[in-house]
């Protein structure tokens, strides 16, 4: 069977890079899953006309530099100060969108304290969470998050949770808090999670427009280096061993969310 | 199913293979006798039948943004342009 060729010149661009997310080259990685994170952000400041009046607020960690990777305003944060700087920026500009963007090394461990009482302020911010279970700009040592008998280069032997405790399960403790109103897990370890991931994010962009509260989307990631995975075994290994211990599912959506649509 | 096709750009792919392992229709694979400027084996189009649908699944998964997708336009579209064209002309 023959089939007339269409040329290129002849078709639409179905997919091309979001506005809102700059040209240049990311340090990331190869498989890493940060820069899906930061296009998925991107679309969706896009698709909500938001990019002349957001405000990115970049953390310390491998997403240092994320400042750099959007053509929306941003700053960086000393490390894990994210939401208490964003506090700020919110309050003095109410109209801007503001966005936090960190890491579990970030967000879990150093800034623990912050994220928990801009939270608990009810401060009208969007966080997006990535959490890959170690520590990647320093060199994949042990964090908050890293799962138990997982081997860093701080847990050699694996993470022994009798001396170092449990992993912290982030959306769950931040759902506990009445000022949050929209806290989600998600995951970006293929096409149908980043998808619904995307989803979560537009939604908790459109809670802050709405001026309801604090909002968290917490996105299960890789961390192929460090980890000493191929990306694609890394995306299996969210699946089949972050997955369990971090369940996917909406924490919290509280009533005026839902009102929201 | 319409026709499609991408445009790779090699020179920011980081050769993570994520690309060649969801494309439904396995026209996707990496192009070991190249490098690009960062040292990698960048992913190439090979899709002499004209078998990619233009779905963008792969631009969804690749973390470095390279791929920009086209689709044909669909029929009745094409049709009310071709239609415009002609009467503005």
């Amino acid at each position: 069977m023959t089939i007339d060729i269409i040329p290129i010149e002849h078709m639409q661009v179905v997919y091309d890079r979001p506005e809102a997310l700059a040209c240049n080259h990311t340090h990331y990685c190869p498989g890493c899953t940060h820069s899906i994170a930061h296009r998925l952000v991107a679309e969706a400041i896009d698709e909500l006309g938001l990019r002349e009046q957001t405000i990115l607020v970049a953390p310390v960690g491998c997403s240092v530099f994320a400042y750099n990777y959007f053509t929306v305003d941003g700053c960086e944060a000393a490390h894990g100060r994210a939401p208490a700087m964003a506090t700020g920026i919110k309050r003095v500009s109410p109209d801007k969108t503001v966005i936090t963007y960190q890491g579990d090394g970030d967000l879990a461990s150093i800034g623990i304290a912050e994220i928990i009482h801009a939270a608990a302020r009810g401060e009208k911010i969007t966080t997006i969470f990535v959490n890959n279970a170690i520590y990647g700009m320093t060199g994949g040592q042990m964090a908050p998050t890293t799962l138990p008998n997982q081997k860093t280069t701080s847990s050699p032997s694996g993470r022994d949770i009798a001396s170092t405790g449990a992993p912290l399960k982030i959306s769950e403790l931040l759902a506990q808090i009445d000022g949050a109103v929209y806290v989600v897990r998600r995951s970006l370890h293929d096409v149908k999670h980043i998808r619904q991931a995307k989803k979560a994010i537009l939604t908790a962009l459109k809670v802050q427009q709405a001026g309801l509260g604090f909002g968290l989307v917490e996105l299960l990631s890789t961390c192929p280096t460090n980890w000493g995975m191929t990306p694609v075994d890394a995306m299996h290994w969210v699946e089949t061993a972050m997955m369990p211990y971090f369940p996917l599912g909406d924490y919290k959506i509280a009533d005026s969310v839902h009102k929201l649509g | 199913m319409a026709q499609g096709t991408i445009v790779i750009d090699q020179d920011r792919c980081k050769g993570c293979e994520l690309c060649t392992t969801v494309c439904p229709q396995g026209v996707i694979a990496m192009d070991m006798m190249a490098l690009n400027a960062k040292g990698y084996h960048p992913a190439v189009l090979q899709d002499p039948q004209h078998h990619c649908t233009g779905c963008a699944i792969c631009a969804v998964i690749c973390p470095d943004v390279c791929i920009t997708v086209y689709r044909e336009i669909p029929q009745p579209r094409k049709n009310k342009l071709e239609e415009v064209t002609s009467h503005g002309a």
